[in-house]
C-alpha cells in the first residue's frame, strides 16, 4: 500500500468544484474504495469546493482553492483551503431542525459529516480550511 | 452531463421528465427555470420524475425544497416520482424524504393529485 500526495491550485470557478469531485472520485477509486464509498467521498469533496468557491472566496478571481489528497496506509486525507473571510463551525445552523427543513440552502457541511469519518474545520491566516479523512477499511 | 428536462400532460398533471445531473451551476438553474415557466401558464400540479437523475448535491437539495415551496405557495402541488437510490438516501439523511410526497407509480402519483 504506497502513500502518495498530490496537490492542486484552482480558480474560484464553478469548473473548480466539478474538478475536486472527479479527481475525488478518481482517486478514492484509486486507493481501492467500493463505489458507494467513492461516490460518498467525491460528494463531500465537491460540497466542500462548492463552500471554498462560493461561500469563502466569493467567486473572486484574485482568491484561488488549494486541494490536497493524500493516500496513508489508514486513510484518504482530503483537504481544501480557500482564501475568505473565515467559517466559524459554530455558527452553522443546524439543516435537520424543523425550523431549518424549508431552507434552501445551509445542507453542504451536514453532507459533508454524514458522508466522511472524521471532518475538521479550521481558520486559517488566509481563509478556512476544511480537512476531510475517510479510514481504508479492510 | 448537465440535466435535461421534458414535459407532458396526463389528466391534468405536468410530468416533468428530468435526466442528469441537478447540481450548482448546472440543472439547479434549469429545473427552477421550469418550474417557474409551469407556474406562469397555470400548470399547478406538478410531477418531477427523477428516475433519470443520477446525482444531486446541496444546491439540486435546495433547489428541489425551493421548487416545493413556490408551487406549495401558489396553491399547487410538486411531488417527486422515482427516485434513484442516490437521491433517495440523500432525502433520508437531509429529512427531506418525509416532507416531500414520493411516489413509485406514475399511475398512483398522477391519481394522487387532487
Amino acid at each position: 500500500m504506497s502513500e502518495q500526495r498530490v496537490s492542486y491550485t484552482l480558480d474560484s470557478t464553478l469548473e473548480t468544484v466539478n474538478s475536486a469531485e472527479e479527481t475525488a472520485s478518481r482517486l478514492a477509486a484509486e486507493a481501492g474504495f467500493a463505489d458507494e464509498e467513492v461516490m460518498k467521498i467525491s460528494m463531500a469533496v465537491r460540497e466542500a469546493a462548492v463552500n471554498a468557491v462560493l461561500h469563502g472566496n466569493a467567486y473572486d478571481p484574485g482568491k484561488k482553492v488549494t486541494l490536497n489528497f493524500e493516500r496513508t496506509p489508514s486513510d484518504l486525507v482530503i483537504t481544501i483551503r480557500d482564501q475568505g473571510k473565515g467559517l466559524d463551525p459554530k455558527n452553522i445552523p443546524d439543516p435537520l431542525a424543523p425550523e431549518n427543513l424549508l431552507k434552501t440552502s445551509g445542507r453542504g457541511i451536514f453532507i459533508i459529516r454524514s458522508f466522511m469519518d472524521e471532518v475538521e474545520i479550521n481558520p486559517t491566516q488566509s481563509g478556512t480550511e476544511i480537512k476531510l479523512v475517510k479510514h481504508v477499511h479492510g | 452531463m448537465t440535466m435535461k428536462t421534458s414535459t407532458r400532460q396526463v389528466d391534468g398533471v405536468t410530468i416533468v421528465d428530468l435526466s442528469g445531473r441537478i447540481t450548482l451551476g448546472e440543472g439547479s438553474v434549469v429545473l427552477r427555470d421550469q418550474v417557474r415557466e409551469l407556474l406562469s401558464k397555470g400548470n399547478k400540479k406538478i410531477l418531477l420524475n427523477l428516475g433519470d437523475v443520477n446525482y444531486i448535491d446541496s444546491s439540486g437539495i435546495g433547489e428541489l425544497v425551493s421548487a416545493f415551496t413556490t408551487v406549495r405557495n401558489q396553491g399547487g402541488e410538486l411531488k417527486l416520482l422515482n427516485l434513484t437510490k442516490k437521491v433517495h438516501d440523500l432525502l433520508q439523511i437531509t429529512k427531506l424524504y418525509t416532507v416531500f410526497d414520493v411516489k413509485e407509480d406514475e399511475a398512483t402519483a398522477i391519481k394522487s393529485f387532487n
